[in-house]
């Protein structure tokens, strides 16, 4: 299957290993991927800080760049969600119902990563193997926005060598939440105090999720514990194979203060 | 437009933005043990509840149906109730804010010609500041709701819909009551059963010798003209039976059309707000009926910015909460800085959209902006109101609501241009690289990007972009 690749502007500049894993183990999985050129961003961080106006050529850039593929993945919850559930909101406030339709067109073809793997194409063993002890946190825009429900967890369920460990608590919130982490940055970091404990009384050495912003956050905190823990993102896990040089294997983990 | 509800009467506007506030109450240990202790137990209670409603979607979904119908034609009904309410020989009066509702109220309790009244919980009455009206009138109000008695006798604010008090524990209780109940035993211990008789011993005492009640109400009926009140401690029977006056005041908002709704709603509250099946009390009252119960029945419509809300047609859906406080209870905002971090009576993500609407959003700036859009509030609303929509429709508004640019919407402009901009943003990431060479690695970022390090650790900008990584391959 010939798959789009929405890469996620956070993704791009910050996380470039969790957007490559997601190329290498589709192609893995035998698929072509294309990355649409001129693409940036959905824009989300514009809509839910209140620049609707502002995020409207982001909207269009999107949908005219994206609107030549069937099928588009991008390796984030949120952004996903961005597409698929504020696209044509922000078309319509802005009396565009042309560019409103055409986004939703688009966003009917976008998937989360792991909607992609286990709807669209059939698979929750990827072939994957990961030694690791893992918890996984279902961030909150793939748990309520995309309803992506256990498919993350069947998927890390196939992993060999993964250890799965529940995170309690897991359902709620990170305290990250876009730009209220830093207009709300007392609160946010009690709840990610509250999320770093649930996370290391798992005894887990990675936290996973399919949201590099969530993982920035959690990660962000758990570096400056020096817990040692890693936040590593879901598709980092499912590239990782015994082969030396796979995706995961060079994960990222130097942060610094 | 029409009129908001006007400042310095009530409690919807706080003094402080939510997180000068918040900060504050983040910093109490106790407060915060006190909550999460609440909004843990009550949670467990409700989903269990719930989880025995095999019909539980169904209902939510026929909740919002009718709350949707009963707001796209509340003037209609609203007209009706007045009709069957004065038919039934009760008084409707208008208060278009509440300026006006606490002068019709303090205007009735003299013309019944006592200086006490006795109350039903009510958040009408808290939204309005009709406590503090009433005493600068010469009237002593009286709660009898266990846990507003407690925020009363405390010369406190109540931080939460429900549970007022539910920042309280039961030695700070006791502590109250021994300073401030009239009569209350020197000996009194903090035993829950002790702290409730002693409580109770004061109510009976003030039910019995108080010829006037005020109550709010849950639900009104506009077929028939019944007003409804739903509670757990009986108080609200007493007020409601006792007296020779009764004054109800209601957000217009509460009518619903007929008895058959009731059947919805009555199913719906207690699961998601108490966590119970069916809530301990429930009385109904249609007029006044001779010699039974009150002689005289008043019944105030209060508007007090809900026009307002009504002429908006995304935000209206506020209008639909039926105050059980289900999205507070699950709000991880909410279960770490209180209810008195929002300023108003409505806290939590109710209140968050509720509150800067019956305002105006230029008055209330900082509350659309209380939440990380984590949508746990949606979830567990039984009218399914969208909070997490309503507040980046909010959001918008407060942006627009400015009349300078600020620097963050120099910023998002400036962003938003860029992205635009492939080749700009391209040199976006390449800057994004240098000042990780340059060593700044997000320390002395301007405000309020430093708030990230507050806490958090910046990861460095990695040396390859994916696109970059892509254009190599």
């Amino acid at each position: 299957m010939r798959i789009a690749l929405f890469v996620t502007c956070l993704a791009d500049t910050m996380f470039p290993q969790a957007a490559k894993a997601t190329v290498l183990l589709l192609e893995r999985l035998g698929h072509e991927v294309v990355f649409p050129d001129g693409q940036t961003c959905c824009g989300q961080m514009h809509i839910n800080t209140g620049y609707q106006p502002e995020a409207v050529p982001l909207v269009r850039r999107h949908a005219r760049i994206f609107d030549a593929y069937d099928v588009i993945v991008a390796p984030s919850g949120s952004c996903v969600g961005t597409v698929r559930q504020q696209h044509a909101m922000v078309a319509r406030r802005a009396g565009d119902e042309r560019l409103a339709s055409l986004a939703e067109s688009v966003a009917a073809r976008t998937y989360e990563l792991s909607e992609l793997l286990v709807d669209v194409l059939g698979v929750t063993d990827v072939g994957a193997y990961y030694p690791h002890r893992v918890t996984y946190h279902p961030t909150c825009h793939s748990l309520r926005v995309l309803r992506v429900g256990d498919r993350p967890l069947r998927l890390l369920r196939e992993v060999r060598g993964l250890g799965l460990v529940e995170l309690p608590a897991a359902e709620q919130c990170c305290g990250f939440g876009g730009t209220f982490a830093l207009k709300n940055a007392d609160t946010s970091t009690a709840m990610l105090a509250d999320k770093m404990h649930h996370v290391l009384s798992t005894g887990a050495d990675v936290c996973t999720a399919s949201d590099s912003s969530c993982l920035m956050h959690i990660g962000g905190g758990l570096s400056r514990l020096r817990t040692g823990v890693r936040a590593v993102h879901l598709a980092e896990i499912l590239a990782s194979t015994e082969q030396p040089g796979t995706a995961g294997a060079q994960s990222r983990s130097a942060v610094t203060r | 437009m029409p009129a908001t509800a006007p400042a310095g009467v009530g409690q919807l506007r706080g003094e402080e933005p939510f997180p000068a506030a918040a900060r504050r109450s983040l910093a109490d240990p106790q407060l915060r043990r006190n909550l999460r202790h609440a909004t843990t137990t009550i949670r467990g209670k409700s989903a269990a509840v719930i989880a025995e409603a095999p019909d539980w979607e169904q209902l939510r979904a026929a909740g919002a149906a009718v709350k949707a119908d009963t707001i796209a034609r509340l003037p209609e009904l609203l007209e009706q109730l007045e009709a069957k309410v004065t038919e039934a020989g009760g008084v409707v009066h208008w208060a278009a804010d509440a300026v006006e509702a606490n002068r019709i109220v303090t205007d009735l309790v003299r013309a019944a010609g006592t200086d006490r009244i006795i109350k039903v919980k009510s958040m009408a009455t808290q939204e309005i500041g009709l406590n503090e009206a009433l005493d600068s009138a010469g009237i002593t109000p009286v709660e009898t709701d266990l846990a507003e008695l407690i925020v009363q006798l405390g010369g406190d604010r109540p931080s939460h819909i429900l549970v007022p008090a539910i920042h309280r524990n039961r030695a700070e209780i006791r502590d109250i009551f021994l300073r401030a109940m009239p009569g209350v035993d020197p000996s009194l211990t903090d035993d829950p059963a002790a702290l409730a008789a002693a409580a109770r011993h004061y109510l009976r005492k003030t039910f019995l010798s108080t010829p006037v009640a005020v109550s709010g109400a849950n639900f009104a009926v506009a077929e028939t003209g019944t007003l409804a009140v739903v509670e757990s401690e009986g108080n609200g029977r007493m007020c409601l039976t006792l007296p020779e006056t009764l004054i109800t005041i209601m957000g217009v908002e509460k009518v619903v059309p007929t008895w058959r709704d009731l059947e919805v709603f009555l199913q719906l509250l207690p699961r998601a707000s108490t966590g119970e099946r069916m809530n301990p009390y429930t009385s109904m009252w249609t007029g006044v009926t001779p010699g039974d119960g009150p002689q005289a029945f008043h019944l105030v419509l209060l508007d007090n910015g809900r026009s307002a809300v009504l002429a908006d047609e995304v935000g209206r859906q506020a209008l639909w909460c039926i105050r059980c406080s289900a999205c507070l209870n699950v709000c991880p905002v909410y279960e770490r800085t209180g209810g008195h971090a929002y300023g108003s009576v409505y806290p939590g993500p109710i209140g968050a959209v509720l509150s800067p609407q019956l305002t105006g959003v230029a008055e209330n700036t900082s509350l659309p902006y209380a939440s990380t859009l984590c949508g746990a509030c949606y979830d567990a609303c039984p009218v399914k109101i969208d909070i997490p929509e309503l507040l980046v429709h909010l959001r918008a508004e407060v942006v627009e609501s400015r009349r300078r640019p600020t620097a963050e919407s120099i910023a998002m402009a400036a962003a938003a241009h860029t992205m635009d901009r492939v080749g700009w943003y391209e040199a976006a990431q390449r800057a994004a690289r240098l000042s990780r060479l340059a060593g700044r690695r997000g320390r002395g970022l301007p405000p309020p990007l430093n708030g990230w390090t507050v806490s958090r650790d910046l990861p460095d900008a990695p040396a390859e972009t994916f696109r970059d990584w892509w254009a190599r391959r």
